[in-house]
């Protein structure tokens, strides 16, 4: 048999490599911004498309999805045509995936500064880039299992499983988090409402982290680690175990981020289990690469990209060995909301994430390009700027993190709240808030360092656009074999399709049961609870636009220090009406699930045009825009059309009074504030927030009052 | 909380495309050899050093 001669496609790395670097530095640059917004709101530079409410969601999207996301397939294009020993499957796939890709990102940054978004945290975007996000990623999978397909290696090597993994769980996770009724073409409603689109978001959420943000990078450790350090994975057999432990427990860990919420106890001490027990695969993964360079730290201490793997590998070990502990009760009270879980997922991001995607560019530009790196001298500075801004960013943020918790917690002997106002505890922190966006700054201008010395690397050299390789063919199996096969295989059917049919039975009986389900649950348990009047509904639609959930819960744990902080602590049946929920997961500022009737109208319009006017030191920014812009009232019969498809009790043809109704109330609190000396339209947006604002929580209040 | 049906459904059916897979690679000798793989990947195929054999 003749070895076989083919070309790797080194130009799709190359491109996906630039794109990796070009948002990567977008991406930490807006995360700067919006942490320097942290303490002064005038970062936003008084306009509504930069306020951290909206931006914030952009950093998120751009360093997951555009920096990392790019990373990951410059990677895998790389990695897979070598371990498969072929091309990739078809390059008009790899151009589709790779412009299709750009084209999700640019949509992201024009719409999420609009406000447009569901505001379901790392899936904003809106159903029509959630479709073109779905047809990207299956033109991606069959780009990789067609290349797996025509492999001239037969054996699978672990990181191509980890691969696998990663496409098969987020095209699930994907679909099912974006089940969501269009309103617009710019606006829809999520399916499931409260604390069941909690559970569905945060079933997602985790398992973006462990499918997006973990296996794909465990995978490229496994290829490029043994590459750079020139020598085999300590074990192959614990990567293999590793693998399969892994991606079967992660899926299971999701709800640790709503402990203490509404959701049944056992789903959270299930997960909490589950949790635990995901230790063990994670250090698998990282204890392997860590002892591939026993006996090699000399190499470390020459090779710059080692020394960023190690420093990666040693970052996913500690924000693994923290999740865990984040997810016992006991520490996740404390933890829950505050910057401790910002510093948490910074270690995993900056450290593991970053670390090794720099590791990689370092090592693979000047390969792609046959030359040396421009300078290893900068490549060093990187590595230290780099280690120095994590340093900067999580040690501030864990120190923020302590201090706002316990003290949120602290009760005086008489049995007070030691610090009742929340604005106390927030500005005990702003230093830290400052130290953190210097760590970022660091970090970010290691990047720009990087950037500059792989863009001397590449002019220096020439790209390879096709790189010449030679293997055997794959042999097909021997006859003699294959009939035996043929016996087996037949031995084997009735268990193949027994699995079969139970995975078909198992799709069909959910789709069908899935709706019915839905609208059984939304049955109110408490019977004072209503759907939003249709200026509420507006109101609440503002307030999604504007990201508020970036900064404040909508969810009461049972703690003494919150229920006297914020009021009776949330019931399930409150939610049962918000498609989508608006828990939030971090209080930058404080939980507004009892903020109805707290204050009065005039406060609200006064504490929404200057915060500081209500409360001085606040680090909320204006919305002053709020006053000038006019309630688009044109989609309210649609709104509650959508509402009541997804099974909310508007009597019937309630759409085409909808907008009476509206003016109705709006021209009420537009007079209340008139009493107060405020002079606005009643078509305001600002009606409508504080609308919304008042009713928040009531509901529950007014049952008490009935039953007395 | 019905939901909680679905995302367990949701995830068994996953689970048990992952355990499908583990099957596969079980059978087809995937990991028959823990060993020479992670040795493999480090040799690349470039034409030259086959045409000096």
């Amino acid at each position: 048999m003749q070895p076989e001669k083919f070309y790797y496609d080194n130009k799709i790395v190359r491109n996906f490599g630039i794109a990796t670097v070009v948002w990567g530095i977008i991406g930490m640059l807006v995360g700067v911004i919006v942490a320097i917004q942290l303490y002064q709101p005038a970062m936003n530079m008084h306009n509504q498309y930069t306020t951290f409410g909206r931006v914030r969601p952009l950093h998120t999207n751009a360093v997951i999805f555009a920096f990392v996301g790019n990373a990951i397939f410059m990677g895998i294009y790389y990695s897979l045509q070598r371990l498969m020993k072929a091309r990739m499957f078809s390059d008009a796939l790899s151009k589709i995936h790779f412009w299709g890709w750009q084209l999700i990102i640019v949509s992201a940054v024009i719409t999420l500064p609009l406000g447009i978004t569901t505001s379901h945290e790392y899936a904003e975007l809106e159903w029509p880039i959630d479709i073109l996000i779905t047809i990207v990623w299956v033109v991606f999978g069959i780009n990789m299992f067609g290349t797996i397909i025509k492999r001239r290696e037969r054996h699978i090597y672990v990181a191509v499983w980890f691969y696998i993994a990663t496409f098969v769980t987020i095209a699930v996770l994907h679909i099912v988090n974006s089940l969501e009724i269009p309103v617009s073409f710019t606006k829809s409603y999520m399916v499931f409402a409260g604390v069941q689109d909690a559970l569905v978001q945060w079933w997602y959420g985790h398992n973006a982290v462990a499918f997006f943000l973990t296996t794909p990078y465990l995978g490229m450790m496994y290829y490029f680690l043994p590459k750079m350090a020139n020598r085999p994975i300590y074990s192959y057999k614990l990567s293999i175990l590793h693998f399969w432990a892994l991606i079967f427990i992660y899926i299971w860990a999701g709800p640790h981020h709503l402990l203490y919420t509404t959701l049944p106890g056992w789903a959270q001490s299930l997960c909490v289990a589950f949790s635990i027990m995901l230790i063990a695969p994670s250090w698998g993964g990282m204890i392997n690469g860590l002892l591939t360079l026993r006996g090699a730290w000399d190499k470390v201490r020459d090779d710059v990209t080692l020394k960023f793997m190690v420093v990666g590998l040693t970052a996913y070990g500690m924000a693994t060995f923290e999740g865990p502990m984040l997810s016992l009760k006991q520490v996740n009270a404390i933890g829950h909301f505050t910057d401790w879980i910002i510093a948490h997922v910074h270690v995993g991001a900056l450290g593991w994430n970053g670390f090794l995607t720099f590791a990689i560019l370092y090592w693979l530009v000047p390969r792609i390009y046959k030359t040396e790196l421009y300078s290893k001298k900068m490549a060093s500075f990187h590595f230290w700027i780099g280690t120095l801004g994590i340093l900067f960013y999580a040690i501030p943020m864990y120190w923020a993190g302590f201090t706002q918790g316990l003290m949120l917690k602290e009760f005086t002997p008489e049995g007070m709240l030691k610090y009742p106002s929340f604005l106390e505890t927030t500005m005990r922190i702003i230093p830290m808030y400052v130290m953190r966006s210097v760590g970022g700054t660091l970090y970010l201008a290691g990047v720009i360092v990087m950037a500059f010395n792989l863009y001397k690397t590449a002019v220096q050299g020439k790209l390879v656009p096709n790189e010449a390789a030679e293997a055997m063919p794959l042999e097909k199996l021997n006859p003699a074999a294959s009939t035996e096969r043929w016996h087996r295989r037949l031995e084997r059917k009735p268990m193949l399709f027994l699995v079969a049919s139970l995975v078909v039975i198992l799709i069909g009986t959910f789709i069908e049961l899935m709706p019915t389900l839905t609208v059984a649950s939304n049955i109110p348990t408490i019977a004072s609870v209503k759907p939003y009047t249709p200026l509420e509904l507006q109101g609440r639609d503002v307030y999604i636009r504007e990201g508020c959930v970036n900064c404040h819960s909508q969810t009461i744990r049972p703690f003494r220090s919150e229920t006297e902080r914020y009021g009776e602590y949330s019931k399930a049946g409150e939610f049962v009406y918000d498609h989508p929920f608006l828990w939030g997961s971090k209080r930058t500022g404080p939980d507004l699930q009892r903020e109805g009737g707290k204050y009065g109208d005039s406060w609200h319009y006064n504490h929404l045009m200057d915060p500081r006017l209500m409360s001085p030191g606040s680090i909320m920014p204006n919305y002053d825009w709020l006053i000038k812009q006019k309630l688009d009232t044109s989609g309210t019969a649609a709104k509650i059309k959508a509402m009541q498809k997804l099974g909310v009790p508007y009597p019937a043809g309630y759409d085409k009074i909808a907008n009476q109704e509206l003016e109705k109330q709006a021209k009420g609190i537009a007079d209340n504030l008139a009493k107060d000396h405020i002079r606005v339209k009643s078509n305001k947006e600002i009606i409508a927030v504080i609308a919304y604002l008042q009713r928040l929580g009531t509901d529950i209040k007014a049952n008490k009052t009935a039953n007395k | 909380m019905s939901i909680i049906y679905f995302l367990i459904g949701c995830s068994m059916v996953l689970a048990l495309i992952f355990l499908g897979a583990f099957f596969w690679a079980q059978k087809h000798g995937q990991n028959d050899d823990l060993y020479t793989p992670s040795v493999r990947i480090l040799l690349d195929d470039e034409p030259e050093k086959e045409e000096k054999k």
